[in-house]
């Protein structure tokens, strides 16, 4: 399991070159997105105000202050679980270039395909671990749809972001997958011999 | 001379406010001993570096005096009254609804609250039947224990239930507590504590599950017979190698807390209720004069 760094947004080649289990640091900006937001692209067709080409994607509803027309300071900023979001999978890398989407608890199967097809990953985050999250944020550079508050589109721009854990990977390996799996074959024999 | 009354409504709503970002900033010593404990026995990588990684959050949360976690969840108290308490639990629900909501804004606090039809935000982390109040009435006494439970929505939305027919017997209510756990996977924010409710009916099942995730880490039930199950589900549950965060691992647990009620003869109701790792409590004595006692590990 190699260790890597990496600055978002990114390229295709550099996705490719991340296996599941790998670790990973990010630097650069990430977008925080959520149930909402995402609704509001797919589901009412209205279009990003930011630009996601290449970006890495964070499943996420911040605990923010006010400090200006626009502006928020950064309070708390953890994130939520991905498996509701995982229709937006395929459309986020098809229509807008998205790289990576970074949650917890993972995606469920159907992410795996459009992910090894599109070049995208799935980062693992230690969700509920918010108070280190939040020192690894720098700055909460730009808002969109204040509107859909705390569910807004964030772009953030963090340093040491991490540690982060490949979780499905571009060639058709999820972690997740292969948990579950060994999982239920244990829990076969667990109930057998109850 | 006037008796100077004490305004024990504002003391209460005081202790709310307190206790609900208290809960959120500072887990208790038991919770942080299991998580030290856990990182012990993991042997997977992801596993530990899951675990690692919760422990430094710990302690950045400790230095930045900030939140351990974004959710910060439904507040629901589980309240002890004495029957000599001098504030009716109408005054009580009120004061804790009022705390919660000054603790939002003070702090303030993301709020989580919404219309659960039109999804729109009804305030300050309150709202209709919210917080949420766990009632129980003591004889003989005259004091109030309120405890602060912060719920998250990643583990609370990993609650399950099941009417067994008594035909299952124990052995259903363990396969389907094991189900439940590995069809959550790393959702839940594993490991966590795993409430389990058994007996009574559907909807007190599941009440019970949620006060069985309250008790502090490791504590057993006081029927031996329960406290046995509490044993052997927890050795199960960290067979099935779901791990920390769902990556895989020798920790998917840290406790399994069971409580019961008895039941008619004709049902064995099973509810599970997941606590994520960070397991958030505190708690709070009031005594009928007024004194609080602020409680870490109650």
């Amino acid at each position: 399991m190699a260790t890597h760094r990496l600055t978002f947004p990114t390229s295709e080649e550099e996705i490719r070159s991340l296996r599941a289990g790998d670790e990973v640091t990010v630097d650069g900006h990430i977008i925080g997105i959520r149930d909402r937001t995402q609704i509001r692209i797919f589901d009412q067709g209205v279009e990003p105000p930011i630009d996601l080409a290449g970006a890495l994607l964070l499943h996420t509803a911040p605990n923010v202050r006010k400090v200006g027309p626009g502006r928020y300071e950064k309070l708390c900023i953890g994130t939520t679980t991905s498996a509701r979001m995982v229709r937006f999978t395929e459309p986020l890398g098809e229509r807008y270039g998205v790289r990576a989407i970074c949650g917890k608890g993972g995606l469920p199967d159907e992410a795996i395909e459009p992910m090894r097809r599109l070049g995208m990953v799935y980062f693992a985050i230690v969700g509920g671990a918010a108070a280190l999250e939040t020192t690894q944020i720098e700055e909460i550079e730009e808002v969109a749809w204040e509107d859909l508050m705390p569910e807004c589109l964030w772009k953030f721009r963090v340093k040491d972001f991490g540690p982060l854990t490949v979780g499905i990977d571009s060639h058709g390996t999820s972690l997740y997958h292969d948990v579950q799996e060994a999982a239920r074959e244990r829990l076969e024999g667990i109930i057998a011999r109850l | 001379m006037a008796m100077v009354e004490t305004d024990l409504q504002g003391v209460v709503e005081d202790a709310a406010a307190h206790l609900y970002v208290w809960a959120l900033k500072d887990i208790p010593q038991d919770l942080r001993d299991a998580l030290a404990e856990a990182l012990t026995r993991e042997t997977s990588v992801p596993g530990r570096r899951v675990l690692e990684t919760i422990v430094r959050n710990v302690a950045v949360a400790d230095e930045e005096k900030n939140l351990v976690c974004q959710d910060t969840g439904i507040a629901v108290y589980t309240c002890r009254v004495g029957e000599g308490f001098p504030l009716h639990p109408a005054g009580i629900y009120e004061a804790l609804k009022t705390g919660t909501a000054r603790a939002t804004l003070e702090h303030p606090l993301r709020s989580n609250a919404v219309h659960t039809i039109t999804r729109e935000n009804t305030g300050p982390n309150i709202g209709h039947r919210l917080p949420i109040v766990h009632w129980e009435f003591i004889a003989d006494w005259d004091g109030l224990d309120v405890k602060c439970v912060p719920k998250g929505s990643g583990s609370e939305n990993m609650s399950f239930l099941k009417m067994c027919v008594p035909a299952d017997g124990v052995k259903g209510i363990k396969q389907f507590v094991l189900e439940s756990i590995v069809g959550a996977g790393g959702k839940p924010c594993p490991p966590g504590i795993v409430g389990v409710g058994i007996g009574g009916s559907a909807d007190y099942a599941m009440y019970l599950a949620k006060e069985a995730i309250a008790r502090p880490i490791g504590t057993r039930n006081f029927d031996p017979i329960v406290a046995r199950l509490e044993d052997e589900l927890y050795q199960l549950l960290n067979e099935t190698g779901i791990g920390p965060m769902g990556l895989g691992g020798d920790v998917t647990v840290l406790q399994c807390h069971i409580e019961h009620a008895d039941t008619h003869m004709t049902l064995n109701p099973v509810a599970v209720n997941y606590q994520c790792w960070a397991a958030r409590r505190a708690s709070v004595h009031v005594s009928a004069d007024g004194t609080v006692d602020f409680d870490r590990e109650a």
